[in-house]
């Protein structure tokens, strides 16, 4: 009996646990998952705790619910991993030897990275939406928040899902107007890149956005401190922001293991090779999800994209066959923009985003790039499609793992 | 496009960035500077010439990377190379823009 090992049983490895119980003989391949956390988190849905609009319960499923039948899931930390013996060694002292390994063990928050953030205001007025406990702190906190300047901010890059946090300012504006105090709140976006999006196509078609909700941006800006004392964010040119309420996305960082087994680039993400999925440390080793050092988003989009190919590709590194070097980076994300609209990007490695249609030619129903009220239905029919068709390997009609380019218009 | 700066012909990009590393000398890199009013000094070329070797090797480019260099730190590259040290420096070195705008 051979021994397929899955790290990590969130978005990535569940699906991946999902595809290869199908297309792997149960005779000749045990599967096994390893993950040490009893809850399976919609993380899009975080986004829309602080405002009310989900509650944290319609966020968390218990795991179990997903592992699939067939497939033995171990509740256990991971204390190191040697790669040279193909051996995973657990918390609890036990091991476990693999013929293939997956590693899907995604990126968390690091607020301990940025001097003083996780200090004496850590979710007194500065908070995270990135956890579960982050986002439901800050759900509290804006119950009765009286007003004031209110700072969103990120950190550094990587991180997951790079339009959250303009989607959070999105919402944010509608939320406050909505309580009738939008008058006494001050929203700015501040930024490490060159611009509110990270991608300058989107840039151009959509900085009117912040202009018509009235959010203040600041771009290049690198943190160096949050003073709790004098509440304000410094950069290491010097500048300085004033807040009542940060908002924050703090650094982004791979599984500490990774660190322990040395396996990790300076944030603890795997090399990977960027089309096949194999790691770069050894043959037997793939990656996928947000674990992985590959330059595009770290989202559930791009982990459902590359769980198609990386099932191939392990069946061909089975049969002997050369990998298909067929992942492009795909990347799909609806973008809240708040009053019941979204704006819907699709992009890979060497296309920025793109008008047009999706998922169908001409026909869409959804629009590329274009804010209206069909997306904002899209980005929530989502929330039941993740549970129901994604973690269970079903694929979605339409939506193929490379980005299609009928129906789009290439600049 | 393209552009001429110290003699020779250069393509960029929209936003300044060389899209031809092979037509990047010395030159044209304290040409480069010039334009982002930086005299270049030995200690900018260290970073750069760090940046341009990073860039090889195929790895990826951050502001905490090179904080970890062991060339300079974070507060030194930013009084090298002032604003947005990691653009400039980059587009100085005539290597691409680093993708960490994902």
């Amino acid at each position: 009996m051979k021994q397929l090992l899955i790290l990590g049983a969130g978005t990535a490895g569940t699906t991946m646990a999902s595809h290869l119980r199908k297309k792997l003989r149960k005779n000749e391949w045990k599967i096994t998952i390893v993950d040490e956390r009893k809850e399976h988190y919609y993380q899009p849905g975080f986004l829309f705790v602080p405002f009310g609009i989900y509650t944290p319960l319609q966020t968390v499923k218990p795991i179990k619910k997903f592992i699939p039948k067939g497939v033995e899931w171990v509740l256990e930390s991971i204390d190191i991993v040697k790669p040279e013996e193909n051996k995973v060694i657990l918390a609890n002292g036990a091991h476990i030897l693999y013929d293939i390994m997956i590693i899907a063990t995604g990126s968390d928050i690091a607020p301990e990275e940025v001097e003083g953030m996780k200090g004496a205001e850590w979710q007194k007025s500065v908070f995270d939406f990135y956890s579960y406990e982050g986002a439901v702190a800050l759900a509290e906190k804006l119950k009765n928040w009286e007003g004031g300047k209110l700072v969103v901010h990120i950190t550094e890059m990587p991180i997951k899902c790079p339009v959250a946090p303009l989607e959070f300012a999105f919402l944010a504006n509608a939320f406050f107007k909505k309580k009738n105090m939008r008058h006494k709140v001050e929203i700015t976006y501040v930024t490490p890149l060159s611009g509110p999006f990270t991608k300058p196509k989107c840039n151009l078609a959509l900085s009117h956005l912040l202009k018509d909700k009235n959010i203040n941006t600041l771009n290049d800006f690198a943190i160096m401190e949050v003073d709790n004392d004098n509440k304000k964010i410094v950069d290491y040119g010097g500048e300085e922001v004033p807040f009542d309420l940060l908002v924050t996305v703090p650094t982004n960082k791979g599984n500490a293991v990774w660190e322990r087994s040395r396996m990790g680039d300076d944030l603890n993400f795997i090399p990977t090779h960027k089309h096949t999925l194999q790691s770069k440390l050894k043959e037997n080793i793939f990656v996928i999800g947000d674990a992985t050092n590959l330059p595009t988003s770290k989202a559930g989009s791009v982990a459902h994209f590359q769980a198609e190919i990386l099932t191939e590709n392990i069946l061909n590194f089975i049969a002997g066959k050369p990998l298909a070097e067929d992942f492009d980076g795909h990347s799909n994300c609806f973008i809240e923009t708040g009053n019941g609209k979204a704006l819907l990007i699709d992009f890979n490695y060497d296309h920025e985003p793109v008008r047009g249609t999706f998922p169908i030619a001409g026909i869409g129903p959804l629009k590329l790039l274009k804010e209206n009220r069909i997306n904002h239905f899209g980005k929530l029919a989502f929330r039941w499609v993740y549970w129901n068709m994604l973690l269970r390997g079903i694929p979605i009609p339409f939506v193929p793992a490379k980005m299609n380019k009928a129906g789009k218009i290439f600049d | 496009m393209e552009k001429t700066i110290a003699g020779k012909t250069i393509n960029v990009n929209e936003e300044g960035f060389m899209t031809d590393f092979g037509q990047w000398t010395k030159e044209v890199g304290e040409e480069l500077g010039k334009e982002n009013e930086i005299d270049l000094t030995p200690r900018h070329w260290e970073v750069l010439t760090y940046i341009q070797d990073q860039v090889k090797k195929e790895v990826g480019l951050t502001i905490r990377g090179i904080g970890k260099s062991g060339i300079v730190d974070i507060k030194e590259f930013y009084a090298l190379f002032p604003k947005a040290p990691l653009k400039t420096a980059t587009k100085i070195a005539g290597v691409p823009k680093p993708a960490s705008c994902i």
